[in-house]
Parts: structure tokens; sequence; C-alpha cells
């Protein structure tokens, strides 16, 4: 589903690269922990994914497609086919929880039936039914996550990239939103998931994926988030 | 694309940046219409050339002591003259009977005219009157030459005055364009600023780049719409007080003053124009301030 082959992805603005000849395959399904140190690549591979940005070297398959072959007016049609989660949570403040879900399939063109049947569904699924109406400041951090997580899976994804999703909630929160994105993998989404947070991965018993300094440092299916910890 | 979406966007915007939207409309408005008043000058002026131009002759008018030889010579040298149509004689007789017709109004005037008051005179008519200077050279310092006289001079002076008014219509409107230009880029940089949340979003579910872009090309556009509407009203005022209240009534002549027909014809293009600039400053500005 996403394949790096020899990626190297070197900033203007730095001397060493965020990303060192790094080759990773994900399978379909698989749910991935890309864990490291702020600065060792997390955010980098994601963005690559997104092609948000490309690589200064090597190649990236995404979805059975070489990112660096696909066309510019191409891309949105690769977007649609990843949903992204924040740290931050990225929600529109001045749209209610049912309307910013929606927004993300009216600007992909979803006529305004199917809208109106798919948000109902991928809110339930979420657990925030009966939310619909509340503003994002109206909602906790966990549920602002649930929506965020609406959003980037009501297009139903083959991929879900999620960027430090429990870096700003507290313990308990965090575990119902992996408990969320656990039900997600499960419908056969690819996850991959970016995260400092320990316990999390320990307790998921998935596949970990480690860089430090822009270099895999450690590949483990069914991994913890670090022997010396 | 969804229309409606896109429009309930648009008005939100528009809303939001209520301020820029209206300096936006209204520096289009003046320099539409000053545009469109720089043309109607242009109008003016060639229909006033026109029309003069086809009518003006030159008149030479000979002194009081002029004897026969000094007639002959003056006549053939005007005759020899590539330009020169046909010469025709004024009498003294002549000229009062003329006078006679062209100041019927003016009792006053004919009252102290007798047929020996007026000079005698050569009407020349000329292939191409723009070019009456080279008969004024030719026979100007010829004895029993007066002064030759004709319109045109006079009608110069108020084509430079109508040429200078067009011409700074039309700098003004140009100045003014070059404003609505800033503007236009300052408020869709704006608006892309304050809509970057919107933006990210839809880059990053994917939204092609037309629905990203649309709302703010079709935002230009509206606004470029309604100020060349402003224009169109500005422009009518404009014809109104000036030319139907003012030259028209202040200065009556033969000459036919712009009509509506013409200032009709100007309206839809600087519609177009407000429409077609303002969405392609406002499409030219997005390519630099929202990578898509």
């Amino acid at each position: 589903m996403i394949r790096f082959q020899g990626v190297t992805k070197l900033y203007a603005t730095s001397a060493r690269p965020a990303l060192d000849t790094v080759s990773v395959e994900i399978e379909k399904g698989e749910f991935v922990f890309l864990v490291g140190q702020s600065g060792s690549g997390k955010s980098t591979f994601l963005r690559l994914v997104l092609k948000e940005d490309k690589p200064t070297k090597g190649q990236i398959w995404v979805a059975g497609k070489e990112l660096s072959r696909l066309s510019h007016w191409k891309v949105p049609v690769l977007r649609r086919q990843i949903g992204t989660v924040f740290q931050d949570f990225r929600l529109l403040p001045n749209k209610t929880v049912r309307e910013n879900v929606a927004f993300a399939l009216e600007v992909i063109g979803k006529s305004r039936h199917t809208v109106a049947k798919v948000v109902p569904e991928v809110l339930d699924l979420v657990g925030l039914s009966g939310k619909e109406e509340r503003m994002p400041d109206e909602l906790s951090g966990g549920e602002q996550q649930r929506v965020a997580i609406a959003r980037a899976f009501v297009n139903r994804p083959m991929i879900l990239l999620a960027d430090e999703p429990t870096g700003n909630l507290d313990p308990t929160t965090s575990v119902g939103i992996m408990r969320l994105l656990d039900r997600i993998n499960r419908t056969g989404t690819t996850v991959v998931m970016a995260t400092h947070d320990s316990h999390i991965v320990d307790s998921m018993r998935r596949r970990v994926i480690e860089l430090e300094q822009g270099h895999v440092t450690r590949d483990q299916s069914r991994g913890v988030y670090g022997y010396a910890r | 694309m969804r229309a409606r979406f896109v429009l309930s966007e648009v008005l939100t915007d528009l809303q939001r940046n209520l301020t820029m939207t209206i300096a936006v409309v209204l520096t289009v408005a003046i320099s539409a219409a000053g545009l469109g008043v720089a043309w109607l000058m242009r109008e003016q002026v060639q229909t006033t050339k026109s029309f003069w131009y086809g009518n003006i002759d030159v008149q030479v008018y000979l002194t009081p002591t002029v004897d026969q030889t000094e007639r002959d010579t003056i006549r053939n040298t005007l005759v020899q003259l590539p330009l020169v149509e046909s010469v025709h004689y004024v009498s003294q007789t002549e000229a009062f009977q003329r006078a006679q017709v062209l100041f019927k109004d003016s009792p006053s005037l004919l009252k102290n005219i007798t047929p020996h008051s007026l000079p005698e005179s050569y009407l020349v008519k000329l292939k191409d009157p723009r070019k009456f200077a080279v008969v004024s050279s030719a026979v100007q310092n010829l004895p029993g030459v007066d002064q030759v006289a004709t319109g045109v001079t006079i009608l110069r002076k108020i084509f430079r005055f109508i040429d200078g008014m067009q011409r700074a219509a039309l700098v003004l409107s140009l100045v003014v364009f070059i404003v609505a230009v800033l503007l236009i880029f300052n408020t869709v940089r704006l608006s892309a600023f304050s809509r970057r949340r919107e933006t990210g979003i839809m880059r990053l579910v994917g939204a092609s780049d037309l629905m990203i872009q649309g709302p703010f090309v079709i935002e230009g556009a509206a606004s470029g719409f309604v100020g060349s509407l402003f224009a169109l009203g500005l422009l009518s005022l404009f014809k109104i007080v000036f030319v139907d209240h003012g030259i028209a009534s202040l200065a009556p002549t033969a000459t036919p003053y712009v009509g509506w027909g013409t200032v009709a014809g100007i309206f839809p293009f600087l519609v177009l124009l407000g429409v077609f600039v303002s969405a392609l400053i406002s499409g030219a500005t997005l390519q630099r301030y929202l990578r898509v």
C-alpha cells in the first residue's frame, strides 16, 4: 500500500537529511506505528506519502502509484484515498460537527444526497451521534479528535495517516481514540500513526518502525516503543 | 463542483472581507468609468473632426485696395495647389447677400452691414481639409491678401482642449486601474489568508484546484461585475451632467454631441473588462499565495 525505496529528503534549511535512504514497505490493512524523537523524520515521512513534498532521491509508491510520475492535477485524486488526522485536530471553528465532516465531502464534489446519508453514519461510527450540531469549541479534546477522524474517514480512504493524534489528549481519552483507530483498521484501512506515546505503542503490540535522525533503526512486527524504556 | 456550496462559501467570504470588497468595487467603478469617459471624449473628437473637416472651407480675404492683377495672381496660385479642389470668387455683393442669410436672426448686426463694408474673398474647397496650413502659407504674403481665415484655427484649439481632457481621463483611469489591481491583489491575499484553514483542509482531503481557487476567482469576478455596474451609472451621470446639461447646453453647435447610442456601445465592453480583469488578477494572485 505504501512503499519507500531509498528515499532521501533534504530540506534547503538543513545540512542533515530529514530522511536518509529510507526503504520501507507497508502492506494493505496493516497498522503501523512510526516512532522516534522530534526531528527524526516522522512528519516528513507522512508529508511525502501525501505528496505535499517530493523526495530529493528515491521512489515512493502509494496505492499502486509511483508518486513522482503522478501529474500535478492527479494529486487530489491520490489524497482522496488518504485520510489525515493531526495532533491539533484542524477543525473549522465556525462550522458545526456535521458541517465539518460534510465539508470534506462537499469540496470533492459529492452530491448532497450522499453527504446527507454518509455523514450521520460516520459520526455514529466515531461515537458522536447526538452532537452533530455542536460547535468544535463546545467539545472536549477527545471529541474534537473524533470529529477530525470522522472527517478523515468519511470518504472511506484506503489509508489513514495520523500525526500524533493523541498528543494533546489525556491517557484515558487517548485509549478511546486508539480503540477508534483500531476499529477503522479492522475495516481494512491501512493506518500509519506517528507518535511519542510509549504506553499506547506498548499496549497495542502492532508493527513499529523507529526513525532516528532520518534512518530506520528498527522495524518490528508486534513491537514496543523502545527497548530501554 | 457543487454550485450551491461554492456560492455559499463565496458569500460568506465576501461578507467577511466587506470593507475590502467595497474598496475593490469602488476602485473598479472609478477606473472603468474613467476609461469610459476617455472613450466618450475620443468619440466626441472623432465626430466633431469629421463633421467640421467635411464642411470646412478656407476663405482668403482680400484687401479693399486689391487690383485685378493681384486678384488673378492669387487665384492662379490657389488653383495650382494640388490639394485645392475648387476656388470660388465671392464679390462684395455676394458676401453681403450671404450675410443677410447667415445673420437673419441678428437684425442689429445686419443694420451695420452695407454691401461695401464686407471684403471680397476667395472661398477655397480643399481635397484634404486638414492640410489647410499649406494654403495659408502659399497665399498669405501675396499682395492683395488681407488674411486667410478658417474655422479650423478655432477648432484646433477646441480639439486640443478635448484631447487634453481625454488624455487626463485616460491617465486618471490608468492610475485608478493600478490602484484597483493592487487592491484586488491585496484583497485576494487577505481572503486567502483568512481562509487558510479551509484551503488547508481542502488540499488535504483532495479537493481539486478548481474547487479551491474557484471561489476566489468568482469573488474577484463578482466584485468586478458590481464595480462595472457602478461605472455604468457614473458614466451615464457624466453624460447627463457634463454633456447634455454641460457643453451641449452651453455651446450648442451644429456638431452632434455623443449620444446614448455611443454610451450604450461602451457599456458591455466596460462590464466585460471589469469582470475579466478582476477575475484574472484574482487568479494570478492565487498562483503566488495559494499553493495547491
